[in-house]
């Protein structure tokens, strides 16, 4: 006889068990519709692989695993596929959430199968990842990814692997009536366990309020190393740390996982679900679900398709709606009120409990608390709910933090205890909610602030390197200045003028009405102007070695012969205009030259003037100007122009006047002189 | 010299306070160049607490500039998306006494929201992601721009700019992710506080009378 241990506080609630392992597991059938959501598992929902319309067969994957933390669904049975859509589901907040409707075909035909009974010989991932594509979620209730479970990181040593077959909560037979009737299967998918994660020694934890389960487990596990335990009841000794504690005395730590004590659990109905999936190659479409209550006419045991409305399963078993105040999926402790009697079963679905009012009542109201110290003494997990209660109400989160309000498993057995019936689980559901929300949002104010911060760092690079390119061009324009000196030709103004009198003397060169002759010139010129260019380059590159010499080379032949082109067409043009007489021989490069050489001359010529005569010329300029705006004013005061341009028009007479009196004035100086 | 002292005990005194005056003050200069904290660290706090949502709502350009501002004595109530918590959580940093949340600056928002482009009218004018503090929204020039809901701190700062206003503030629906359990209604925990006042049934009235 194996020591078990104990822990601190827990209950003894009416089990109220006996009402539904009366008969054997029933077959629940195919109900018309099934509802099967993408998230029954803690972690990512599973993304959909069907179409709306598509036949599929019974075990064929419908939905991928999307991330680590996730798992696939497959269809409970053969059908087609009838929507993809929002549906109610078996969640407190009552919230709808994505699910596939499958309308089965009545046929229940299988996908091929392959299993592998022979798992011994295959490695410890291989079967992990097959556990994973089966689609295996705890079936406890919390419904954590079982393959994530049983991926131990390396190098942590486990001494001991439980099985689970606890069930400590009033009411739920589930695990019980497998353990009756498939206590060979519990057996065989523990060994695969041990096979997986090599343990020392191999437990399973039974309650002695289950005594038959515990005879047909010990039959089936004689020889087989796996030693089935059973220790007294108490609620809630199905609790993981709980039951680690009771089997092995050690006390998982605060916020720590059980393979830190070098253990891992699987509940029974997982086991079993591994059975399956490994040996028969069969992914998880269907769960024992117990049906009870006083509600329920007989209740029993159901073998139920994952996605069967909760309707269905309950007509089966004789429901009376109008005993039924509330529908509770889970037990009485731990479980919730499901918001309507057509959400679908899920993995985690281990009981449907549906009571009379006289059987659970309404709690009473809340009376002030007394300070009695019950719920100190029923808290499995030695808190103090008395003190988190305060700290909830005053949303004291740091203290209730510093009061470990995370190693709260939510049994409920604070509420049981409470004479005051507040309902403290209540609280600290609420608070631990409340820590999550604030705890996600500051990371997300982090990552808020991180990106605000890059982003002015960014500005300000952009703003700086905007100034050192504005300051290295005043430079490089200053020092252009300095070393032009009274250069004429380096002056970009002068440049400037000379490049627009150019164009004008080209222009009345050409004469008349010669657009086309025009551009077909200044295309042969643009032409061997971007010819000169990409010779340069061409040579700087294959000076330098450069990798593009080759795409330099292709672009100066395409120059090259977009060149000929254009002076093909000028040629063609002055041909077919018989004109070639005009001035064939001049190429308009020339042209253009000839006028830059004259605006030079001018220029030149101009600098040569002494002040005086400049200012002369000047005056005689502007005079010119005034004269030619007012008559330009008048006439626009003569036609009623827009009153804008006059004004316009008013302030440059002004102007050119202050000019010209200006330029008196330096007339007069340099006469002086 | 130890004669002189002798002779002069005032001297002697006052050239042994100016020694430990000297030395000290070595001691204190050197500290403070050795153990120097950069930035302001009472800012930095402050900074901590604030929602980072960038909105601008209290006035100043970004939260960093309101902590900085707060640290040199600015008042604690100017930012709703912070909400009372906010205040709470400062004025215990600081030690001052909360005010009430200073209604020019913008009410709490009761759910969070964020912002959303109607795509078929944006025009690409990159207006709103000048204005986006945080980057969340893509987009280039005469591309259709859109919002990356999870960056997005529901500042509203881009909807003003939109020359078209295809920008709506969309609060957040509550999803089976962010649903949570809400506390037990106190209010109702008071009012029922003596089960017996509650209205009873005739049989145990009459029982009474």
């Amino acid at each position: 006889m194996r020591k078990t241990f104990s822990f601190h506080g827990g209950i003894h609630p009416p089990e109220n068990k006996h009402q539904s392992v009366r008969s054997a597991i029933t077959d629940a059938g195919i109900p018309p519709e099934l509802i099967i959501p993408l998230s029954q598992h803690i972690g990512a929902p599973a993304g959909v692989v069907v179409t709306i319309g598509e036949h599929v067969l019974k075990g064929q994957v419908i939905a991928e695993a999307q991330g680590f933390v996730s798992v696939p669904k497959h269809a409970p049975t053969s059908g087609t596929i009838h929507a993809i859509e929002d549906r109610l589901i078996a969640h407190p907040s009552g919230h709808f959430a994505p699910c596939i409707v499958i309308i089965p075909d009545g046929k229940d035909e299988w996908i091929e199968c392959k299993g592998r009974p022979d798992y011994e010989t295959l490695d410890k991932l291989a079967l992990i990842d097959l556990i994973r594509h089966a689609g295996i979620a705890g079936m406890g209730g919390a419904g954590f990814p079982s393959s994530v479970k049983l991926s131990v990181k390396a190098g942590t040593h486990i001494e001991t692997l439980i099985i689970n077959g606890t069930e400590c909560e009033p009411y739920i037979t589930a695990d019980d009536a497998l353990m009756r009737e498939r206590a060979d299967q519990i057996i065989e998918g523990a060994k695969i366990l041990r096979h997986i994660i090599g343990p020392q020694e191999t437990l399973i934890g039974v309650e002695d309020n289950k005594p038959e389960g515990i005879a047909a487990l010990r039959a089936a596990a004689q020889g087989s190393g796996i030693e089935v335990v059973q220790f007294p009841t108490k609620y809630p000794s199905g609790g993981e740390k709980q039951l680690i504690e009771i089997l092995t005395g050690k006390q998982v730590p605060s916020g720590g996982l059980p393979s830190q004590v070098g253990v891992v659990c699987q509940n029974i109905g997982s086991t079993v679900a591994i059975y399956e999936a490994i040996v028969h190659g069969r992914p998880l479409i269907s769960r024992v679900t117990t049906v009870t209550g006083d509600a329920v006419r007989e209740p029993q045991n159901f073998q139920t398709l994952i996605g069967t409305p909760m309707r269905f399963l309950l007509e089966k078993a004789g429901y009376q709606p109008e005993k039924n105040k509330r529908l509770i999926m889970g037990g009485p402790m731990m479980g919730f009120t499901v918001p309507d009697i057509d959400v679908p079963i899920v993995k985690t679905t281990n009981c449907l409990l549906a009571p009379t009012e006289d059987e659970l009542p309404t709690p009473p109201p809340a009376q002030a608390c007394i300070r009695c110290g019950m719920c100190a003494e029923a808290c499995p997990a030695s808190l103090l709910p008395q003190q988190l209660f305060w700290f909830a109400q005053g949303k004291e989160f740091e203290k209730l933090e510093e009061h470990n309000l995370f190693d709260c498993i939510e049994c409920g057995a604070c509420s049981y205890a409470c004479p005051s019936n507040i309902p403290l689980v209540q609280y600290y559901r609420a608070s631990k909610a409340e820590i999550l929300q604030l705890r996600r949002d500051h990371a997300k104010a982090e990552a808020s602030r991180v990106r605000f911060e890059s982003r002015q760092e960014r500005l300000e690079q952009a703003e700086a390197e905007k100034e050192a390119k504005r300051a290295a061009r005043k430079k490089a324009a200053e020092q252009r200045a300095q070393a032009g000196g009274g250069d004429t030709t380096e002056d970009p103004i002068q440049a400037a003028i000379a490049r627009a009198q150019a164009k004008k003397a080209a222009q009345q060169g050409a004469g008349g009405e010669q657009s086309e002759l025009e551009t077909l010139e200044k295309a042969v010129v643009s032409g061997q102007k971007r010819l000169d260019t990409a010779t340069a380059k061409l040579e700087e590159a294959t000076a330098q070695g450069s990798d593009f010499v080759e795409a330099l080379q292709t672009g100066v032949e395409k120059t090259r012969a977009k060149l000929q082109k254009a002076e093909q067409a000028l040629t063609d043009y002055q041909q077919t205009h018989n004109q070639a007489a005009a001035e064939p021989d001049e190429p308009p490069a020339d042209a253009a030259k000839a006028a830059i050489e004259k605006a030079m001359a001018k220029r030149q010529a101009e600098a040569a003037l002494s002040p005086a005569e400049k200012a002369l010329a000047d005056l005689a300029k502007l005079q010119q100007r005034l004269q030619k705006t007012q008559n330009t004013l008048a006439q626009s005061r003569a036609n009623g122009e827009e009153e804008k341009v006059i004004v316009a028009l008013e302030s440059t007479v002004v102007r050119l006047t202050e000019k010209i009196s200006s330029t008196q004035q330096q007339l007069q100086q340099a006469e002086d002189a | 010299m130890i004669a002189t002292l002798i002779q002069y005990p005032l001297f002697a005194a006052l050239l042994a306070l100016v020694g430990l005056a000297a030395v000290f003050g070595a001691l204190l200069g050197y500290a403070a160049v050795r153990f120097k904290t950069e930035g302001n660290p009472i800012a930095d706090e402050i900074n901590n607490i604030l929602p980072q949502t960038q909105c601008g709502q209290c006035g100043y350009p970004g939260c960093r500039p309101y902590a900085e501002a707060i640290a040199n004595g600015e008042d604690i109530n100017k930012c709703p998306p912070g909400g009372e918590a906010g205040i709470q959580a400062l004025a215990d940093l600081l030690d001052v006494e909360p005010l009430p949340l200073d209604s020019e600056h913008g009410v709490v928002a009761a759910v969070p929201s964020v912002a959303f482009i109607r795509e078929a009218e944006c025009i690409g004018c990159t207006k709103c992601i000048q204005a986006c503090p945080v980057d969340a929204i893509l987009g280039a020039a005469k591309q259709m721009h859109t919002v990356i809901i999870s960056e997005c701190t529901g500042c509203d700062l881009c909807v003003e700019p939109c020359p078209v206003d295809c920008i709506d503030m969309i609060p957040q629906q509550e999803s089976l992710q962010t649903w949570h359990w809400n506390l037990p209604d106190p209010v109702s925990r008071h009012v029922d506080i003596i089960a017996t006042d509650e209205p009873q049934d005739d049989a145990s009235r009459d029982r009474a009378a």
